[in-house]
């Protein structure tokens, strides 16, 4: 008890505005060099927050439902702690409680949460006021939504220094701009008086960032704080994090649900699923030598950059044919073959202005062989998602030819493109929204062979069920709706109707990326069989090079609507040839434990 | 502890809408009395004889201005006609006018908002310019000048209040349409090889339906609102019919002396619009989307 | 740039509508089963007997016999003059009258505006700063009771308790100021209830949006949460709602000048549509269009002020 006492008063010295005493609360004046000494008192010895037997349950009208069941967790100064789960397990939850903002019907039931020596729990608002923001800051999940729309981002800044008595109204924004720059921001003088949504997603976490920094809080929460950015950028955002825990001595909770996010930040790690710590530990330890068989299997999902074993594939850039398991085998012409594929959409600029238009999808060609797996990567607006609907015939095209067989299948309309999409399905991302929620699972995989005029009546149950069968649902399911099932029950009905009509080629269009780790998994493992057993060809997308690399014999990568490299995966991750290769690589998360991970 | 089968089984699914629709009247009782409300001035308005012995056009002048008693329930009026009895027959008048109005609303928002949306192109561009501009006039003002186009009457007034109210259904049907056109298991249909006159009835109508109706709920109140006020002023059934609107103005010239001749019917309005909004509520929450 | 063509566009749209209405109206009112020249006739001079010579002789000097367009073309033309025709049933000038009745109808409406904003904004906004549940409740119910009372009932209880129980104002008429407030308030309560529901409503909507928690994890309190932030939020929804209480008092004026035996526009409306009086109703139609499109075009510009995502594109953000 003792060695904390001082600390604490001299940290609500400073909450009450009488004295910024901390060595981190002086350097807020916008000089980002002044604020690098570690209050060294801090560094070791006690942790800023300790956690323990903290439990969370959510008042519902059956009585009140556990969300975080006894969960106990350390983060010292200078540190970063992660809390690890999938989605469920209690860990945003806990990031809420933290800052006393538990969303309604969320209460604290117990255990309790010490910052700096001093109970959380119990707190009133007043109180709870004075330690948000100014004690604990918090970096929301979801930068596109998380800033108030009407107001320029510099002004939202300013406003934490305001709340907390740190500026007067009139040197806050000029303090806010340097936070802004300190943050990383570019130009923060002139972005400081535009609004969130002039700048990108990842100018709008470093605002966030900003403001959960501005009152130098020492202890920061961040809950997801780039699941929603593109690699490269994560990248970014995370090594600045970083920077700020290590110069300013900061201690950090990180949730993610990204073990490789985990294991290149963070000292210590907390896994949790369904509401309990399962494990933790230092994460050194937590991630080479994992005690709980959830940590282990959380790990062993976890998308590494191995690519899938070369296989024997009829390759089509020139490459000595083998053969396929499947019907076609000694074919040497490549099935799909798409050449100078171009579409451009007009941009919805100022109502009367001259007609611009962007162009999504630029020249782009490649081939698909019987059997195989192209895998295609680009972070988002790379133009992916486009090819993949003009290959379905869904989107115009503007130039270049999709030939199917050496058949053009670009202008097919009517009963053509009908026909066409017996041979070429496509699985889509969200299986919450491609599935008619007012359909049963047997409606739902008997519309195809009820449009085609496939089979008859009678022959459709036995059908649902083999289709059923291919994708290890159990039976029963054809009679319940798509609502009742998990997301990944959801994704593998959603396959199922693809290869209904017997397809031979399956566009799958970010497949997994809804979905939870080990979900992930068990589906690229379907998908992985269903190919072996149907000869099926993949034109697999993601923005998840990880992802990408566990199942393509070869990879595109996109950006900017063109392919600027593509080659047999193995090689492609091996030797990037190109930069932006060579930088999506790089900002793969977990990239350094990738080369210990025994390939799977 | 618990290792995730490969197979993720979630918590069985609650009950489906409808129950739950009909199980919040159970938890709430303005829920409940909403119900009843609507109830009673239903049976009113079937089989008013059950509700009333009396007549409601003709009265016994002695016993003019009688105030409310347990022998008069709400009083009579200066021709000794009891009010409750006026009030209980006016049900019919009013309600028929109230649900004819809706209907006219709903088919003509339904059928309009459905092509607009579906077919798009030219026939959205004119029906959407049309909807504008009927938006563009105060309803009561639009609902005034069909009356007058169409001659005094409660039938005239609900084809008046109805047809002004297209307008807003249309808008929000073609909404839906547009949402639920554009949602990717519509897509996935396609790519399945239904056809347009399959996606139409077995995809967007079931979908889009739900929010048009709970607009139809969210409506009721104010149809009734409205044609008791076209009632009030004088556009209803010549006299002696006695619909509620008519029965309030009626009593206006006795309102120093016999306050129960504008009350009692206002209040009966209240109610029932109070209730109808209410439980409209309830349907918003639990029958629309979301 | 953006600003100035979003403030063009939103003009040549008001202009739209006017005219539209003026169209609306036009082909409504002569597709009416009636014969606007008997029922003409019969207002004049009693139910007469007519002959097919007076019949044909009135719609020659109506301008009845001419082809519909042309109708139409010259009935436009003088409308752009000023000119709405004359009434059937006292042969005075529409526009004379609709400008007379005009200014009594402008002071109840803009006295009923301005309570009904004050109120409802101040019972929206109370109902999602207080702290207590059972207060939020009952601020939550009232608007949704008060516009479920009809206004003429409204009207009728004013004038019984103020009027005839408490004498505390006049209760018919147009004599001054006094006999404004009844009548105003009448029309305002149900408005007031509007923007009571739409801005409570988009308050507590934007208040849990994921930004609202950005500024609560900062330590601002409900206050500065709800004034600094979330009322300009919620004030873009609420503005449109703004234009639809115009719309709602101007209807409101025939119900509440009819209860209080005021005179104004709404009074010429009722009369004029009990005796089928189509240029009147014609009259008062467009003049209440261009009131409500006038209206909502000053709310429209206000949008721009109100959200800067609209000065960027000139677009409204619809979610």
């Amino acid at each position: 008890m003792n060695p904390v006492e001082p600390v604490r008063d001299h940290e609500s010295a400073g909450v009450r505005g009488s004295r910024v005493a901390t060595g981190y609360g002086d350097g807020a004046a916008g000089s980002p060099g002044a604020r690098a000494a570690v209050p060294p008192e801090e560094s070791g010895g006690e942790p800023l927050l300790d956690v323990r037997g903290l439990r969370i349950g959510y008042r519902a009208a059956r009585g009140t439902r556990l969300a975080v069941d006894g969960l106990d967790l350390k983060v010292a100064a200078g540190e970063i702690t992660a809390v690890v789960g999938e989605s469920g397990s209690g860990k945003s939850s806990t990031a809420h409680a933290l800052v006393g903002l538990l969303p309604a019907g969320g209460v604290v039931l117990g255990g309790s949460v010490r910052l700096q020596g001093e109970e959380l729990t119990g707190l009133g608002e007043r109180a709870w006021r004075e330690v948000r923001g100014r004690r604990i800051g918090l970096i929301p999940q979801d930068p596109g939504v998380s800033l108030d729309p009407v107001k320029p981002v510099g002004a939202q800044v300013a406003e934490v220094l305001r709340v907390h008595g740190l500026a007067t109204r009139r040197d806050a924004p000029a303090r806010a701009v340097g936070l802004l720059a300190e943050a990383g921001l570019p130009d923060p003088d002139q972005r400081a008086s535009q609004y969130p949504h002039e700048l990108s997603g990842g100018m709008r976490q470093r605002v966030l960032i900003a403001i959960a920094t501005a009152a130098r809080p020492r202890l920061l929460v961040a809950d997801e704080p780039t699941s929603a950015l593109d690699v490269t950028v994560q990248r970014q955002l995370l090594d600045h994090l970083q920077e700020v825990v290590t110069t300013t001595g900061t201690a950090m909770l990180l949730v993610t649900h990204d073990l490789a996010v985990v294991a290149d930040r963070a000292q210590h790690v907390v896994v949790m699923s369904q509401g309990r710590v399962v494990e933790a530990g230092p994460a050194g330890r937590v991630l080479a030598d994992p005690r709980h068989p959830y940590t282990r299997e959380l790990l062993a999902d976890a998308p590494t950059l191995a690519a899938r074993p070369p296989r024997g594939r009829p390759g089509t850039a020139g490459s000595a044919p083998v053969t396929v398991p499947g019907p076609a085998s000694a074919d040497a012409a490549p099935l799909l073959r798409v050449t100078g594929l171009t579409r451009a959409f007009p941009v919805r600029g100022p109502v009367l202005s001259r007609r611009r238009t962007r162009t999504a999808v630029d020249g782009v060609g490649f081939e698909l062989g019987r059997g195989e797996t192209l895998g295609v990567v680009g972070e988002s607006g790379s133009g992916k998602s486009t090819t993949a609907r003009m290959i379905l015939g869904l989107e115009r095209v503007d130039s270049g030819t999709v030939l199917l067989d050496g058949v053009d299948v670009t202008t097919v309309r009517g009963a053509a493109r009908r026909a066409l999409h017996r041979r070429i399905q496509l699985v889509y991302q969200n299986p919450y929204a491609s599935l008619n929620p007012r359909f049963t699972v047997g409606e739902l995989l008997t519309e195809p062979l009820r449009n085609h005029g496939i089979g008859s009546r009678a022959e459709w149950g036995g059908e649902v069920r083999r289709l059923l069968d291919d994708v290890a649902l159990p039976a029963g399911v054809e009679r319940r709706k798509a609502a009742e099932l998990s997301g990944g029950q959801r994704q593998r009905v959603a396959i199922a109707r693809a290869l209904a009509l017997g397809p031979e080629v399956l566009v799958c269009d970010e497949p997994v990326s809804a979905l939870d780790v080990s979900v992930q998994a068990r589906i690229l493992e379907l998908l992985v069989g269903l190919q072996e057993r149907h000869g099926l060809s993949y034109l697999f997308i993601s923005h998840d090079l990880a992802v990408v690399a566990q199942v393509s014999d070869r990879i595109a990568v996109m950006r900017g609507g063109r392919i600027v490299e593509s080659g047999p995966a193995a090689e492609l991750l091996r030797a990037p040839q190109h930069p932006y290769t060579q930088q999506l690589l790089a900002a793969v998360p977990g990239r350094s434990t990738t080369e210990d991970t025994p390939c799977r | 502890m618990t290792t995730p089968s490969p197979l993720p089984v979630e918590p069985a699914e609650e009950p489906a809408r409808l129950h739950r629709v009909f199980r919040v009247p159970l938890r709430s009782p303005g829920v409940t009395l909403s119900v009843l409300v609507l109830v009673l001035v239903l049976g009113w308005a079937l089989v008013p004889d059950w509700f009333s012995s009396r007549s409601p056009l003709t009265g016994l002048p002695a016993d003019r201005f009688q105030p409310p008693s347990s022998h008069h329930f709400f009083g009579t009026d200066h021709m000794g006609r009891d009010i409750y009895a006026r009030v209980v027959h006016g049900a019919a008048l009013s309600l028929r006018a109230t649900a004819l109005a809706i209907l006219i609303a709903l088919g003509g928002g339904v059928i309009l908002g459905l092509v607009a949306g579906f077919f798009g192109s030219w026939a959205d561009a004119v029906i959407m310019r049309a909807v504008e501009v009927t938006m563009s006039v105060p309803p009561l003002l639009l609902s005034l000048t069909l009356v007058t186009a169409l001659g005094v009457g409660t039938g005239q007034i609900a084809v008046a209040i109805g047809a002004t109210s297209v307008a807003a259904f249309t808008r929000v049907m073609r909404a839906e349409v547009l949402r639920v056109r554009a949602a990717p298991y519509v897509e996935a249909a396609i790519l399945c090889g239904a056809r347009w006159w399959r996606i139409l009835p077995r995809y967007i109508l079931p979908s889009a339906f739900g929010p048009v109706l709970a607009l139809a709920a969210l409506d009721f109140g104010l149809v009734v609102l409205a044609v008791s006020s076209l009632g009030f002023l004088g556009y209803g059934e010549p006299p002696p019919a006695p619909e509620w609107g008519s029965l309030v103005a009626d009593g206006r010239n006795y309102l120093a002396t016999a306050w129960w001749l504008t009350t009692l019917p206002s209040l009966t309005v209240a109610v029932v619009v109070l209730a109808a909004n209410r439980l409209s509520r309830v349907f918003e929450a639990e029958g629309g989307h979301r | 740039m953006h600003t100035a063509l979003y403030a063009a566009t939103r003009t040549l749209r008001a202009v739209f509508v006017v005219w539209a209405a003026f169209t609306l109206t036009f082909v409504a009112l002569r597709l009416l089963p009636g014969d606007p020249v008997a029922l003409m006739l019969s207002g004049r001079g009693g139910f007469a007997e007519l002959t097919a010579q007076q019949v044909a002789q009135a719609r020659t000097e109506l301008g009845l016999d001419r082809p519909l367009i042309v109708q139409y073309g010259s009935a436009l033309a003088d409308a752009l003059h000023g000119d709405l025709g004359a009434s059937l049933q006292t042969g005075q000038p529409v526009s004379r009258m609709i400008a007379d009745a005009l200014l009594p109808t402008f002071q109840v409406g803009t006295l009923a505006l301005l309570l009904a904003l004050m109120l409802g904004t101040l019972l929206g906004v109370a109902a999602n700063l207080t702290a207590s549940p059972l207060l939020r409740q009952l601020l939550r119910s009232l608007p949704s009771v008060a516009v479920s009372l009809p206004s003429f009932w409204v009207g009728l209880v004013l004038i019984q308790f103020l009027s005839f129980r408490w004498h505390l104002f006049p209760s018919l008429g147009d004599s001054g100021f006094d006999s404004v407030i009844l009548p105003a308030c009448t029309m305002a309560i149900p408005g007031a209830a509007l923007v009571a529901q739409v801005l409570g409503k988009s308050l507590h909507t934007t208040l849990q949006e994921p930004y609202a928690d950005t500024v609560r994890a900062t330590g601002a309190g409900r206050v500065r949460l709800l004034f600094g932030h979330g009322l300009r939020n919620a004030a873009i929804p609420a503005a449109t709602v703004a234009g639809m209480l115009v719309g709602s008092l101007i209807g409101g004026a025939v119900v509440v000048e009819t209860v209080f035996s005021r005179p104004g526009m709404g009074r010429i409306t009722q009369s004029a549509v009990s005796a089928q009086d189509l240029p009147v109703v014609q009259g008062v139609v467009v003049v209440a269009a261009l009131a409500f499109a006038v209206v909502n075009l000053l709310i429209d510009l206000l949008y721009p002020v109100l959200d800067p995502r609209i000065r960027a594109t000139g677009r409204l953000v619809t979610t």
